[in-house]
């Protein structure tokens, strides 16, 4: 029985890169979604809510729910669960619409 | 809603536009291609297969993909038979080409606009024209809410099967699976398989409900089959599903920690003192599948109510909605698994080449056959889909201070004093009173359940009819666009045909 996804896939990935969460530096393989790499990390929440500035991460996996909004690279309400991560980029929690810098 | 500039004076540069690359999609592009169409699939995604199909992208170097899927043999040959046509230029596939609306040109011609690219700055837009447009658009899951929902580690059950198919990653290492539908499952044997610990699988229906059509049943040996394999997966990682239960509520406080777990009664009210706590770092969670309607119902394409409460397309024998030159195949047409995907996709392409000119004539005893299949995998669905039916009775797991609609943080109290107070009837007025469903996400996580809430507390004392009748009023969620756009991909110019220019016949 496999111990992993990737045992249970067979899979030999490409060499990993790094990510960095809120300044943490994180493994990532080539192919995974910025979600996914965090997920291996055992990292569940990147986004806190705009009302109640509570902790929220992936929720649907697919692009619907829009829970998983993270800043990445400096551009706020990426859904993470669907971007590619890229060697270095650089993601950040993102705080309520991640539009603080508009505010007035 | 024409916002692009007016129609090309061009005929349309493919006979046939598929939206969708999932069974359905890539079933009707190949037979279609088979049949001398030109056609264009666009799919929001960078490899072929939709939902069902996700596999890990090339970069994970997964040599046994085959391992998180069910009759992954039928997929590896459609791509092969994809390959060859878009090597001969039959058939175009526009990867990362997220569809958000379809326009209606004159009476021969759709314009399918989509945004390109990934979420982020570099997003674009695109355009192509075609003589049919076939709708593929899939589902997505229901949710139902229950306190501590929105706790992270709390992931749809569906979620946590996409993620690990295409990321090779699980939300934690003891993960409840929980909700209702056959998906529940595939998803907790997946994740055993793939090395989680699964301490419960909590299904809200009675598997005995599907024993009222024996003969469906019957007819069905590939659908029994598929189930009791999923059985066995089960069964060797000591699983049993626990039916009639619930989980009615998720603890923690910056994640979950726990769950409980509690009876049910045959409407699904939870019987009180039966709740058991059951330790977990993640729950999987899903009630079924929503046939994703967007662009349909923005077409004006008609719908009919679902055994399980959601909203399918209408459609004819042939596949057609009931606007013309529009086809749908799979899920839109109502949930009913990849195989019906299959030949629905198959049968829309044998229906679209009868109708264009450039077409050879499909191969009419397999059309009998593939008719005979969708009559059968149909049959299956509805038999599925009244077991799984949500009961009336889900709401009484709700606390008022449960959160329903997830991006706008409504809570249940508040939607039901819109209701009881304010005298909202629909989920409609309810969001106007409240902004439930006015968020990111357009009401597809909280619809559902705020439909219910209205209708529950509206029609508390009508009897079942009479609240299937209401049911029948609502119609479908609308939602002009069926994605977000951003005004800077707007201001660029859409390509009306890419570097490659579009395949001629």
């Amino acid at each position: 029985m496999a111990r992993n996804p990737v045992e249970l896939a067979g899979a030999t990935p490409e060499p990993s890169f790094e990510i960095t969460m809120d300044g943490r530096v994180l493994p990532a393989l080539p192919g995974q979604s910025i979600a996914a790499a965090l997920w291996s990390a055992g990292i569940l929440a990147w986004r806190t809510t705009r009302v109640n500035g509570r902790p929220r991460g992936a929720f649907c996996g697919i692009g619907s729910c829009f829970d998983c909004l993270a800043t990445v690279n400096g551009a706020p309400n990426q859904r993470a669960c669907l971007v590619p991560a890229r060697p270095g980029d650089l993601v950040t929690t993102q705080e309520g619409h991640g539009r603080a810098d508009l505010a007035v | 809603m024409p916002i692009s500039p007016s129609e090309p004076p061009v005929p349309p540069e493919y006979d046939l536009a598929i939206v969708g690359a999932g069974p359905a999609g890539l079933s009707a592009a190949v037979a279609a291609a088979d049949l001398g169409l030109s056609v264009v699939v666009l799919d929001a995604a960078a490899a072929p297969g939709g939902q069902y199909y996700r596999h890990p992208a090339p970069g994970l170097g997964a040599a046994r993909p085959e391992a998180l899927h069910h009759g992954w043999a039928a997929f590896a040959a459609l791509v092969r038979r994809l390959g060859r046509h878009t090597g001969t230029g039959k058939v175009r596939h526009l990867t990362h080409h997220h569809v958000w609306t379809v326009e209606r040109g004159s009476s021969t011609a759709w314009t399918v606009h989509a945004v390109t690219g990934p979420d982020g700055p570099e997003q674009g837009r695109a355009a192509v024209t075609s003589r049919a447009l076939l709708l593929a658009t899939g589902s997505y899951e229901r949710q139902l809410p229950f306190p501590g929902w929105t706790l992270p580690g709390v992931v749809g059950a569906g979620g946590a099967q996409a993620m690990l198919k295409s990321g090779l990653v699980l939300p934690g290492r003891r993960i409840v699976v929980a909700g209702s539908g056959p998906l529940l499952l595939a998803v907790a044997g997946s994740l055993a398989a793939a090395g989680a610990k699964v301490p419960a699988v909590v299904e809200a229906a009675g598997y005995t409900a599907y024993a009222g059509s024996p003969r469906t049943l019957a007819a069905n040996p590939g659908k029994l089959l598929e189930g009791a394999v999923h059985g066995a997966a089960l069964l060797r990682h000591g699983l049993r599903p626990r039916t009639r239960s619930a989980v009615t509520e998720a603890h923690g406080t910056d994640r979950v920690e726990a769950v409980t777990v509690s009876r049910l009664d045959r409407d699904w009210r939870p019987v009180p003192g039966t709740g058991r706590r059951i330790a977990c770092d993640a729950l999987a969670v899903g009630h079924g599948l929503v046939p994703q309607l967007e662009l349909a119902t923005g077409l004006g394409c008609a719908t009919h109510r679902t055994p399980d409460g959601t909203y399918a397309l209408a459609l004819d024998d042939s596949q057609r909605t009931s606007v013309p030159g529009v086809w749908a195949a799979g899920e839109a047409g109502g949930v009913g698994g990849a195989q019906l995907a299959l030949a629905e996709g198959e049968l829309a392409a044998f229906a679209i080449a009868a109708v264009s000119r450039s077409a050879v004539r499909p191969d009419a005893r397999r059309a009998v056959a593939l008719r005979r299949t969708r009559a059968r995998l149909r049959a299956f669905a509805a038999v599925m889909a009244a077991a799984h039916r949500p009961g009336p009775g889900w709401p009484d797991w709700l606390s008022d201070d449960t959160d329903v609609c997830r991006c706008e943080e409504v809570s249940a109290g508040e939607v039901r004093a819109a209701v009881t107070d304010l005298g909202a009837h629909d989920a409609r007025t309810v969001k106007l009173f409240t902004r439930a469903g006015m968020g990111w996400c357009q009401g597809r996580m909280c619809g559902p359940a705020v439909d219910c809430l209205a209708r529950a507390d509206s029609h508390a004392d009508a009897d079942a009819d009479a609240d299937a009748d209401a049911d029948a009023d609502a119609g479908p969620d609308r939602r002009p666009l069926s994605c977000p756009v951003p005004l800077a991909a707007l201001s660029r110019p859409a390509a009306l045909s890419g570097p490659d220019g579009p395949p001629r016949s």
